[in-house]
């Protein structure tokens, strides 16, 4: 049942998009990055979640999909909500600071950081949550006669809770327009994957709801982009939902707090070798002064959001009781 | 035991109608039946609004509240579902935020534990969290209460485990009237509003009018007017301490019965003012005394302005705090019963407590 995609080792249908992809990848690489040194300066109030290394699951899955599509994102959220339709930087890093200039107004953070405007109905602090919520986007969608598509995004961790069986069973008998995108980094916090898992391939858990459940290589921006093109062309048939796994792997620990002694040094630096952004570079032939001054740019426009958003106030004592009811 | 209200007690408590005009438009429904015409009235006005749950459609839910819906509006509008409570409470959020008018059923209140990650974590907190920019207006119904034998597990009332959650509002209503105009008004509300049925009430027949109307959210109710001591209770409870009534008004104590109707926002004042009036309280719940919602009642009372006219202590009689037994004599023991209000009120009224 569940098919495996290989990397193509070309641009393919991405060739004319190549550079605005590369950039995006750069300026997630780079928002990680700078969120990192932020916090190490004491910058920021709480912890972060970085996704260094996974940029081609975000950039390859939003490049596959139509604006007014949904979007439902993990804790480790920033590339997908930094790829997704209209993002705005700014806004971004004024939400990561707490200021009242961010997408939440402060009150959501590195976990919560949501766009309802452009339908990113956010980043989500518990695993598997996000889930269930697109299943009732794929319902919604359903009933409304139109041709949304309601990509979810959750972690190796969150096929192993009770609310992806619920969801996926659901939206498959009737047949939602969801995308359920597996990104396998391989570890659950500390807990790797092989250990947790009774399938050597979550895809596979697929076959238990009647979908296609397809493995691809998470770091490679045309293999995502191909997997969410096809789920995408289905679930707008109205043919159902997919479950796609992505693999790929995060360069740093769960959060600032791990330690990392649930993995080895030679493990971590052999998928560095795997780096996305690399990869895509070289398939684009471009020289590493190509790629300096193309990082250069970002760190500009990233300098540029930290200043936006420290310029900007803190939210007002006095409105910390609005938004709880509408 | 739960007979049904006069139709007189109801005209001079009516929000939006004319006494003149209701004796044309009342009718004489159950509390299903009610429920059922709410659902049906805000389908029939709004496409946005749908059902799903366990075996609503058929089947006609556990208790009959969407009996002949199905039918009437297609499966996709009253769904039924697998077993699934968690993705129950997914449905509600996730179609809700995308401008749907979800109401789904949890088939037991018991049940809704399976579904409380998505409904605290999730739909209470997505507008906060989102800078006050999402909107999420769902309904979740649930029977709740004991009374019909089905033990620990079929039998609780849980009404405190959601007024502990910013974010949502809580609704229980007494009567037929109440149980149509609230649901009505839950589903025009914008927010994710828990909606708790007593099955003791589902056969209770009352006045409801035909119209669609709706009874305000946070709106506390005076459903006896009294003088000697104010009874503050809600849903199934009601029922009792108006019987409790009628029997200490033989002994000419009068007693007033406020029904928060909402518990959270809660609308305090008409509970303030009872007390003030009468000096004394009496909170009644069936849920678990320990940590339920009469313990947010009293403290409300107390630290009012009312706190000055008491003339006793406040007192509280709920659940005993234990799980709900099935043996009828041990069940019956568990939850207060008009004898034990009376009791209750007795003592404070003569201040022999």
């Amino acid at each position: 049942m569940a098919k495996t995609k290989q990397d193509t080792h070309t641009l393919g249908a991405l060739k004319p998009r190549a550079d605005e992809l590369l950039m995006k990848m750069m300026l997630i690489r780079t928002f990680e990055e700078k969120a990192e040194e932020l916090y190490i300066n004491g910058k920021t109030h709480g912890t972060m979640h970085l996704s260094i290394g996974q940029e081609a699951t975000a950039v390859g899955a939003s490049a596959a999909l139509k604006e007014g599509d949904y979007l439902l994102n993990t804790h480790r959220g920033h590339g997908h909500c930094l790829a997704w339709f209209g993002a705005d930087v700014n806004a971004m890093m004024a939400e990561f600071l707490g200021r009242e200039a961010g997408y939440c107004r402060g009150r959501g953070g590195s976990m919560h950081i949501a766009n309802v405007d452009t339908n990113n109905l956010g980043a989500n602090g518990i695993v598997g949550g996000g889930i269930p919520i697109s299943t009732g986007v794929g319902y919604s969608i359903k009933m409304r006669k139109t041709d949304q598509v309601c990509l979810t995004v959750f972690g190796d961790g969150a096929s192993n809770e009770g609310a992806f069986h619920e969801s996926l069973n659901m939206a498959s008998i009737w047949k939602l327009p969801v995308i359920y995108l597996c990104e396998n980094n391989q570890y659950a916090m500390s807990m790797s994957i092989k250990k947790s898992a009774a399938v050597e391939r979550i895809a596979t858990r697929a076959s238990s709801y009647s979908m296609p459940g397809v493995t691809v290589d998470g770091n490679d921006v045309l293999a995502m982009y191909e997997a969410v093109c096809e789920a995408a062309t289905r679930a707008r048939k109205g043919e159902g939902p997919t479950l796609i796994e992505a693999l790929t792997y995060r360069h740093k620990g769960h959060s600032r707090s791990d330690k990392q002694a649930y993995r080895t040094r030679d493990e971590v630096s052999e998928w560095q070798q795997r780096d996305p952004i690399r990869r895509w570079g070289a398939k684009m032939n471009l020289s590493d002064a190509q790629l300096d001054q193309l990082k250069e740019q970002a760190v500009k426009q990233i300098d540029a959001s930290i200043a936006f958003a420290e310029a900007s106030p803190e939210p007002s004592l006095d409105s910390v009781m609005e938004g709880v009811y509408a | 035991m739960f007979a049904g209200l006069k139709v007189g007690r109801f005209v001079t408590n009516l929000p939006t109608f004319k006494p003149a005009n209701l004796q044309l438009i009342m009718r004489e429904l159950t509390y299903v039946e009610a429920l059922k015409e709410a659902l049906r009235q805000k389908m029939q006005a709004d496409e946005r609004v749908f059902l799903f749950g366990e075996d609503i459609g058929v089947y006609g839910g556990a208790f009959g509240v969407t009996a002949g819906l199905q039918q009437e509006f297609g499966e996709e509008r009253v769904r039924d579902t697998p077993i699934s409570e968690a993705e129950i409470a997914g449905l509600c959020v996730g179609a809700a935020v995308t401008g749907m008018r979800p109401v789904g059923e949890i088939q037991f209140m018991d049940f809704v534990t399976l579904s409380m990650e998505q409904l605290v974590l999730q739909g209470a907190k997505m507008r906060f969290m989102f800078g006050g920019k999402a909107t999420v207006p769902f309904v979740l119904r649930m029977p709740m209460g004991s009374g019909t034998g089905a033990a620990a597990q079929h039998s609780q009332s849980l009404e405190n485990w959601f007024v502990h959650v910013p974010g949502l509002k809580v609704v229980t209503p007494s009567s037929p009237y109440d149980a149509k105009g609230l649901l009505i008004a839950a589903i025009d509300d914008l927010n994710p509003v828990i909606f708790c049925e007593h099955k003791l009430l589902y056969k209770m027949k009352g006045p409801v009018p035909e119209e669609m109307y709706s009874v305000p959210l946070s709106q506390s109710h005076v459903v006896r007017a009294g003088k000697d001591l104010t009874i503050v209770t809600y849903s199934g409870m009601v029922q009792r301490a108006l019987e409790a009534a009628s029997i200490l008004a033989q002994e000419g104590i009068e007693v007033e019965i406020v029904d928060p109707r909402t518990l959270n926002p809660l609308d305090e004042k008409p509970i303030v003012e009872s007390v003030k009036k009468t000096g004394k309280a009496l909170v009644v719940h069936e849920a678990v005394q320990t940590g339920g919602f009469g313990g947010e009642l009293v403290a409300r009372i107390a630290s009012s302005e009312a706190f000055d006219y008491l003339e006793a202590p406040i007192r509280r009689l709920a659940g005993l705090d234990i799980p709900m037994p099935y043996n009828r004599n041990l069940e019956r023991a568990s939850v207060p019963q008009v004898e034990n209000i009376v009791d209750e009120a007795r003592k404070l009224v003569r201040g022999k407590y």
